[in-house]
């Protein structure tokens, strides 16, 4: 199923990605090329098997309740020297509006 | 110095016919001859390379190093820019990451440089965010391949295969997703390896597709490789993921002879689309590995013709999701002048990302979506058990596995930058060890009108060691993985 | 207020309780609430580049006990899902969640509003993340983030639409926090949000079978808000319809200065989560040896020690009710029992009167009591072996409060000891009526009223020291005599 101009712009809104206006058509173009791929998928019978979200059959592991990485101010100084935009140790963003 | 394999140089360095910073300025001064012609590098760490090598000649003087406690003590080694490294930039290949200093050092650099004192020469360029197989997609412009400066490497781990081809270094780490190692590795005449899934901690290597995703390594030799992985492999309770079972000595059982291996030849794997030279020096390997003792049997691998599309909804749902953290807030690529949140959010990851990651954060996202979560995403899952069903049952027969790595030798720069779907089918014979989390191997096997052709090997889970042993006794009796390019001699 | 004639309110709520634990559901970082800025933001919960996460074995062990405590099913095996939206103090665009596989489902929980118990169903209860905090004081314009609580382990608790009004909706509430305070899985402090709940409301025309369509209220953090938030709802909705429109599915927020609540701005665009199993987490499995190694761990559940303290301490309901509400109180009391060897109700008078007036007059809790158990026992032993009376008891108390120290050293400074010499007593009541022969006689002619004028004075004569009981009797002796 080819997927329209629309569909990229809602997509992409969701991937909150701004798209130069030149390449909407492109990659409508492109991502039903590799959905069309996908598609193969539809025809295979798959009645019989478990969806496989990870290849090695194993159970999540247990950490205990230990504070192991305490932070402070110094290690705060560390994460937000690479920081855009931070003041009185907050990060910064546009004004939210609930 | 560069033609030396690593477990000669570790012995030259215990011998101190070479100290590490001889060797570290040896590899240093190449980087700054050879690497305009293949941008292979995005960050060269010499000041840094210096001061490790260093360290590391004050422990190799207490009498420290060799194989059984410090196989890499004073070994050069470049690290593809994907695993974070502290205090150096972490790109990712990314435009978005441009500004990236790693507070932190994934398990892996932890593991090779500050535990085992293996000297980082620099991170290497890529395909951004791993999202390619020609190294085409880098924020950081292409890399060359050695063997032909207007061909690709392979991707995405093209900067990792380009330096170490052109004796750069000595061994490069390097991920594989889709093939990532093993394309690169079998299109620049290399050795690659990617591990069984969990056998190497995914601990701050930059997330892809995180099913998918395995460290590994692009060497010179199989011996080269299990001398590096075996220092990188192990359990890490940092990820969740990574396997708590002993790693096996992968270096001690190089030597075994393999008489009596059971090799498997998926014919699915040798349909048409295979090329004509690949295909011919791949039959000569076979033939030079039956005089080795193996016997060959044909098998089938029924569901691996749906690889590339089970791969194409798992890895980019995967990626949306793991690509949604750049956000402009915390770190990486900020758009300026933005007056509203959502602004800042679509402007910066607009600007930050190339367009292929974007095409894969776009059909990630559309996967998941309301609608078509169960048609694209549930559906490729429930394939991919098929696929590794297909596997299981292969392995009830047969040691590894034997086919061609890729379909043909490296294409030329932009040769298939239009055209995505081109571009993904060149993983089509990579993709599916991916899919079942086993462990596969690239080794050279032989030229095409100069440019090396890769033969692939698949094993069964946890199986490295006798891929890297299989691969070894072959180089014993061969020597194309000891050619080096001419222009980089 | 209650819901209008015709019409029938359905409510279901969506409770996020956090999670005791000293470090975050998927990493090292403290928990600890209060810390400046981002300094308990570590590398996982930045979300930087190439971390992963790993779940905290704590937090699974306390979901697990609240399902128990809920009598529902414990999934054994259960997974964490990926919910993603973009929102500043979500660090990864995504919250890791439990999606088709939560921990806990079909529980519940017994209320009871005025004389009548009602189940009230507990769909689910799923492990996940807390996100941080936005700080919208003015940094020239923009919005400060916090990351300090993002990761903080939370179960929601989501209720079957089983609520039919506002006072319901509110016993459920207090009934969950009593229950999670009391499995100290959560500290329940609300002005803290670590117990958060969101109001699903709807309203339909009384006899109708379909749901209508609701609204959400987002963390409405008091119980007083809870009742506001929702009655205000119903009446929104009802007024809505009635005046021929529609309802909107959509989040509002309560605004506690005008009680009404307004449709949230930032929630306008349509939400699609895009949920997926987290490929960095595997299943997470809880053996039914896991189970009941847990469950041997859960305490005295509020319902059965209520029944105990009735039936051990012949206690009314109403008493038990009161000391069983809060685990700290349910305990001080047993404590005291046990201590003073006093009997139980009076234990039980002193703790839920005396000692729960005076905290609250001093804006104290349980665990700030200026009087511990051990002192309180102290006392009530001295009014048990008779050194006090109940009345002279009420000074010790109050000195005790005021911290001059236990009742023995109180009852020795103030010369507070009981007068049980009945000699003494008789001369005092020799004294009185020596000194008020009028009020005598009327008593002798019929004013029986007066009996209490004479226990006054006598008590007064002795500074309140002599036994009461002996006053009594003695008194009625003299008088008639």
């Amino acid at each position: 199923m080819p997927i329209t101009a629309d569909q990229i712009r809602q997509v992409a809104q969701l991937a909150r990605l701004e798209l130069e206006s030149g390449r909407i058509e492109k990659y409508a173009h492109e991502l039903s090329s590799i959905l069309e791929l996908a598609d193969r998928l539809s025809r295979i019978d798959t009645t019989q098997a478990q969806a496989l979200a990870h290849p090695l059959d194993r159970v999540q592991a247990l950490r205990p309740d230990a504070v192991t990485d305490p932070v402070g101010e110094a290690g705060r100084a560390t994460f937000q020297s690479i920081a855009p935009a931070v003041r009185d140790g907050l990060y910064l963003v546009p004004k939210v509006i609930e | 110095m560069h033609t030396l394999s690593i477990r000669q140089l570790s012995e030259g360095l215990r011998a101190r016919k070479f100290s590490a910073r001889e060797l570290t300025q040896h590899f240093l001064k190449r980087i700054e001859q050879h690497d305009k012609k293949l941008n292979s590098f995005i960050t060269v760490t010499a000041e840094r390379a210096l001061t490790q090598a260093d360290a590391a000649d004050a422990r190799l003087a207490k009498g420290e190093g060799g194989p059984l406690t410090a196989p890499l003590l004073g070994i050069p080694l470049a690290q593809k820019d994907i695993f974070c490294t502290r205090g150096v930039k972490t790109s990712c290949g990314s435009k978005m990451l441009d500004t990236f200093v790693a507070p932190y050092d994934a398990t892996v650099v932890r593991r090779l440089h500050r535990d085992a004192g293996a000297v980082l020469l620099g991170k290497c360029n890529m395909d951004e965010f791993a999202m390619g197989s020609s190294s085409e997609t880098s924020g950081y412009g292409p890399v060359k391949n050695p063997w032909d400066l207007t061909r690709v490497p392979g991707g995405s781990s093209g900067g990792s295969a380009a330096c170490v081809a052109a004796g750069l270094a000595p061994a490069a780490t390097a991920t594989d997703t889709g093939g990532s190692v093993r394309q690169p590795a079998a299109l620049t005449g290399l050795t690659g390896i990617k591990p069984t899934y969990g056998r190497v901690s995914r601990y701050g290597m930059v997330a892809f597709a995180s099913s998918l995703d395995q460290a590994g390594v692009i060497a010179r030799s199989a011996e080269d490789a299990a001398w590096v992985l075996q220092v990188m492999a192990g359990f890490d309770p940092l990820d969740s993921t990574s396997v708590d079972r002993p790693v096996d000595n992968w270096i001690g059982s190089l030597d075994r002879p393999i008489e009596g291996l059971k090799i498997g030849l998926p014919k699915e794997y040798f349909a048409e689309g295979l090329a004509a030279g690949p295909r011919r020096c791949i039959e000569a390997a076979v033939a030079e590995l039956k005089k080795l003792g193996a016997t060959v049997r044909e098998i089938s691998l029924p569901h691996s013709p749906l690889s590339v599309p089970t791969y194409y909804v798992v890895a980019p749902a995967e990626a949306s999701s793991n690509l949604a953290r750049y956000d402009g807030v915390r770190y990486g690529h900020r758009a300026a002048d933005v007056q509203t949140l959502e602004e800042l959010y679509k402007r910066s990851r607009g600007e930050g990302f190339g367009a292929e990651v974007q095409r894969r954060i776009m059909m990630g996202t559309y996967v998941l979506s309301h609608g078509y979560y169960d048609a694209y995403y549930l559906k490729a899952q429930k394939v991919r058990k098929l696929i590794y069903e297909d596997f299981r049952r292969a392995f009830e027969t047969v040691d590894v596995v034997l086919g061609p790595t890729a379909t043909d030798v490296a294409f030329k720069l932009g040769a298939k930058t239009d055209d995505p779907v081109a571009m993904y089918l060149n993983d089509i014979y990579t993709i599916a060890a991916n899919l079942a989390g086993i462990p596969a191997l690239s080794l050279p096997c032989g030229f095409v009108e100069g440019l090396p052709v890769g033969l692939q090997l698949m094993g069964n889970f946890f199986d490295e060691g006798r891929l890297l042993n299989v691969a070894h006794q072959y180089q014993r009796v061969t020597d194309w993985h000891a050619r080096l390019p001419g222009a980089f001699t | 207020m209650s819901v209008p004639a015709g019409w029938e309110a359905v409510i279901g709520l969506e409770v996020h309780c956090q999670l005791l634990t000293q470090s975050k559901i998927f990493s090292g970082a403290a928990t600890a609430y209060g810390a400046a800025p981002n300094t308990q933001a570590d590398a996982v919960t930045l979300g930087l580049p190439g971390v992963l996460p790993v779940l905290n074995a704590a937090a699974l062990e306390m979901a697990v006990k609240f399902g128990l405590a809920i009598d529902a099913q414990i999934a054994e095996r259960c997974v964490f899902a990926r919910k993603h939206y973009f929102y500043p103090d979500l660090p990864k665009g995504y919250q890791i969640s439990q999606y088709e596989q939560p921990i806990v489902s079909k529980g519940h929980l017994d209320i009871e509003v005025g004389e009548k118990v009602q189940r009230i169903g507990i769909t689910r209860a799923h492990m996940e993340e807390d996100a941080g905090k936005s700080l919208h004081e003015n940094f020239s314009g923009q919005t400060g983030i916090d990351l300090n609580r993002a990761g903080t382990p939370l179960i929601e608790i989501v209720s079957e639409p089983d609520l039919r009004n506002a006072q319901e909706a509110v016993a459920y509430l207090k009934k969950l926090h009593q229950l999670v305070v009391y499995l100290a899985i959560c500290d329940g402090n609300m002005q803290e949000g670590s117990f958060r709940c969101d109001a699903n409301v709807s309203v339909r025309r009384a006899g109708e079978s379909k749901f209508g369509t609701r609204t959400e209220t987002k963390n409405v953090n008091s119980f007083r808000y809870v009742e506001k938030a929702i009655e205000y709802e119903i009446q929104r909705q009802i007024g809505v319809l009635e005046s021929g429109g529609k309802i909107v599915q959509e989040t509002r927020l309560f605004n506690p200065d005008t009680g009404e609540t307004r449709a949230m701005r930032s929630k306008e665009e349509a939400m699609d989560y895009r949920y997926f199993p987290d490929p960095d987490l595997l299943p997470v499995v809880v053996t039914k040896a896991d189970v009941e190694r847990i469950r041997a761990t859960l305490p005295e559940l509020p319902e059965a020690r209520k029944a105990r303290f009735e039936s051990q301490y012949g206690l009314p309901a109403y008493d038990a009710g009161v000391l069983t509400g809060e685990r700290a109180l349910a305990d001080y009391y047993e404590s005291v029992v046990k201590a003073s060897g006093a009997d139980p109700k009076l234990c039980a008078n002193w703790v839920s009167t005396d000692l729960l007036g005076a905290l609250n007059k001093l804006g104290r809790d349980m665990a700030t009591s200026p009087v511990s158990a051990e002192a309180l026992a102290g006392m009530l032993r001295r009014i048990a072996d008779k050194t006090i009376s109940g009345k002279i008891a009420k000074e010790v108390f109050e000195a005790m409060l005021a911290g001059e120290g236990g009742a023995d050293e109180i009852i020795k400074a103030k010369g507070l000891v009981q007068i049980t010499d009945e000699g003494a007593i008789l001369r005092a009541i020799d004294e009185v009526m020596a000194r008020s022969p009028d009020n005598v006689a009327a008593y002798r002619a019929g004013k029986d009223k007066l009996f209490g004028f004479f226990v006054g004075q006598v008590m007064k004569a002795t500074q309140g020291k002599a036994n009461p009981e002996a006053v009594n009797r003695l008194l009625k002796q003299k008088l008639t005599a």
